[in-house]
């Protein structure tokens, strides 16, 4: 689960990062009064779950109050536009703003789950406010790393090595192992999936600060915190993605006009792939998962029914613990209900399938059977140029 | 010949007397797999539909003499369960449970150094050896015996590869699902290898997805120690990037990880990959010259 910058520095906070004074404001006069509060100079900084906001004119460094209204005003409501949000944006509703600092160094520091080694690991860099990846492909010597052991946690030794690899002065060494070892406590204790921050400023005073930080929380272990989970913003996230996340379905958005429909993520994944072989575009990955029952197949198969981009469904399942039959039942239950307004392609195999067919045979519906899943795509891919035609 | 579990396999079920848990255990004996046992704290001493339940792991062991775990604890109490196994000594765990948290796993792969029991998944259907035994969740019925070694990190895309390979009259020596976590207990290489070095095994399809570098490593092994044919397929060629596919797997930042780098790390270590997941069998059957 991603979450906003604001919300990223009040963990880190917690933990004992240094961050800067700041407020957030979902309105202009919200914004004047931040600013009026914190004094000076600020920076007001949009928040949305997408990196590349300053260049995307998401970020202002401002002089007064008066100012910070003015840029709120101008970004607040309004779609934001990066290399990371597609083309359509994501609506700004909360800026942060923040005291400005006198910055001396800019540096990276991200903490990950490191999958070669199957440990959490630290990644430090003197090349900040820039993306890391690039910093990877083209100096891949000023990347530092550390793994932290899972028996005894990051230690001094470790945030020592890299402060000195990192080129900082003796003066700045240890209070550099003070930032590093709250990171990664913060990062273990939230089960957190990735903390970046970038840049991690030295301050012409002698300071470390985390500027700006990103947080990633594991979703899979929000169940033991309660308090975290209140950070989700249903605002950043596609509406037919949360209300299929309510159902426990895995749905994801995408812009082509065939609408599939899979159980387990990789034959969803290989599904949209041969779509595509087959001359077709996608508009959605959805995984029913393994056990899904009757409701959760019919609330699926609404879910897709509701696209209006949706000109043909291609249903491919391979029957496992998912029975096919149960599977069936779910679609007819489902399009009696909806009206089945586009053509439905259906390719099903595995555990009781024969009674699968049965099912969906008797039910009435204009189905096209798919012998293999090549087949079926096939199918989809035809049916949707016509439907796209009509 | 297979890897990993045959007839003489003998497996307790950690979990068997929650609602997925007993399903399976029963699948699994009508399969034919000697289901000795289960772990169900709290009801040690019990009879469950014929299986004897105990309250730890370990007395289970001492009882069965079960060397086989499969597990279907509930995510908060999965790694626990892996652990619990692990001190009991048993050779093979396996775990199903799906959505383990990460952190969980980072402690229990520490915890499993020096000991004996090789882990499969977590977030994975199992393993089945056709005609021997089927320890898993997987639909026994389409797999078949034979010589060909199917492993993936997706459950239904397995099955898929299985269906065509039965279809087409071929065989399977074992199927391994390891799993689609980030973090799991054997990778591809550790299975490639075992697929090397059983002489039940011809042939061998390797089923990958976006995200990690878990494939090009599987690539780099197969260049240098391989002999036998390989079919590969990447599921996710068309996911964009930034997107989690239900799998944490499945997510592709920036570069790395991409189908496309993938497919070109295995046609460079002299694998075969086909582009649509409804060519594996006919590739693999080709590839056996049959």
């Amino acid at each position: 689960m991603n979450i906003h910058e604001f919300q990223a520095k009040e963990i880190l906070e917690r933990y004992g990062v240094p961050v800067l004074k700041r407020g957030v404001a979902r309105s202009p006069e919200e914004a004047a009064e931040v600013a009026k509060k914190l004094g000076g100079t600020v920076v007001v900084k949009a928040q949305i779950h997408a990196g590349g906001r300053g260049k995307a004119g998401g970020v202002k460094v401002v002089p007064n109050a008066e100012k910070a209204a003015e840029f709120a005003k101008g970004i607040l409501g309004k779609p934001l536009v990066t290399h990371q949000t597609g083309p359509e944006g994501r609506v700004v509703r909360q800026v942060l703003l923040e005291s400005g600092c006198e910055i001396a160094r800019e540096l990276y520091l991200g903490v990950v789950v490191d999958r070669a080694t199957g440990k959490v690991g630290i990644i430090a860099s003197p090349e900040g406010g820039v993306e890391i990846e690039e910093v990877a492909a083209k100096t891949p010597d000023k990347i530092f790393h550390e793994t932290v052991d899972p028996t005894v946690g990051f230690t001094p030794y470790q945030g020592r090595r890299l402060a000195f690899r990192l080129g900082l002065p003796k003066e700045l060494v240890n209070k550099a192992v003070g930032f590093f070892t709250a990171v990664t406590r913060a990062f273990h204790e939230c089960d957190a999936s990735m903390v970046e921050i970038n840049p991690l400023v030295v301050t012409k005073g002698g300071e470390l600060i985390a500027l700006d930080a990103k947080v990633s929380l594991d979703e899979n272990a929000l169940f033991r915190h309660a308090d975290l989970k209140e950070y989700r913003d249903v605002h950043e996230e596609d509406p037919r993605e949360t209300e299929a996340a309510k159902y426990d379905l895995s749905y994801i958005a995408l812009s082509g006009n065939i609408g599939c429909m899979v159980n387990g993520a990789g034959l969803a994944m290989a599904t949209m792939d041969i779509v595509k072989y087959a001359g077709g575009e996608p508009a959605n990955f959805l995984d029913v998962g393994g056990g899904a029952d009757q409701k959760k197949v019919a609330q699926a198969f609404r879910l897709l029914l509701s696209d209006d981009n949706v000109k043909a469904i291609f249903i491919n399942v391979f029957g496992g613990i998912l029975r096919c039959d149960v599977f069936a039942e779910g679609v007819v239950a489902a399009a009696k209900e909806v009206g089945l307004s586009v053509p439905l392609v259906v390719r099903m195999e595995g555990t009781n399938v024969d009674r699968g067919k049965q099912i969906l045979k008797e039910s009435g519906l204009a189905i096209e059977s798919a012998a293999d899943m090549a087949e079926g795509a096939k199918l989809a891919v035809a049916a949707a140029k016509r439907g796209a035609g009509k | 010949m297979s890897i990993l579990v045959d007839r003489n396999t003998r497996v307790i079920v950690q979990g068997l007397t929650g609602a997925t848990g007993q399903f399976h255990a029963k699948a699994c004996r009508e399969y034919g797999t000697q289901v000795v046992g289960g772990v169900t704290p709290g009801k040690g001493g019990t009879d469950f539909e014929g299986f004897p339940i105990f309250d730890t792991v370990e007395q289970a062991v001492k009882e069965t003499g079960a060397d086989c775990s499969l597990i279907f604890v509930p995510p908060p109490f999965a790694a626990d369960a892996i652990m619990e196994a692990a001190d009991a000594g048993m050779p093979l765990a396996i775990c199903i449970t799906e959505g383990v948290p990460t952190l969980d796993m980072v402690k229990t792969m520490q915890f499993l150094k020096g000991r004996k029991t090789r882990l499969i998944g977590p977030n994975c259907p199992g393993l089945i050896t056709p005609g021997q035994a089927k320890i898993g969740i997987m639909p026994g019925y389409i797999h078949k015996p034979g010589t060909v070694g199917v492993m993936s990190r997706s459950g239904t895309l397995t099955y898929e590869a299985v269906h065509q390979l039965t279809q087409l009259g071929i065989g399977q020596s074992t199927c391994v699902g390891i799993g689609g976590d980030p973090i799991i207990g054997t990778g591809f290489i550790d299975v490639l290898r075992l697929y090397q070095d059983d002489p039940g095994t011809e042939g061998i399809i390797l089923i990958g997805e976006i995200g990690g570098s878990a494939e090009e490593e599987a690539a780099a092994f197969i260049k240098q120690h391989v002999t036998k044919p390989v079919t590969v397929f990447i599921a996710g060629q068309t996911a964009p990037k930034g997107k989690r596919m239900g799998h944490a797997g499945a997510i592709i930042a920036g570069g790395a990880g991409t189908a496309a780098d993938k497919m070109k790390a295995f046609e460079a270590a002299g694998a075969k990959v086909v582009k649509s997941a409804a060519d594996l069998g006919k590739t693999m059957a080709a590839a056996l010259g049959r």
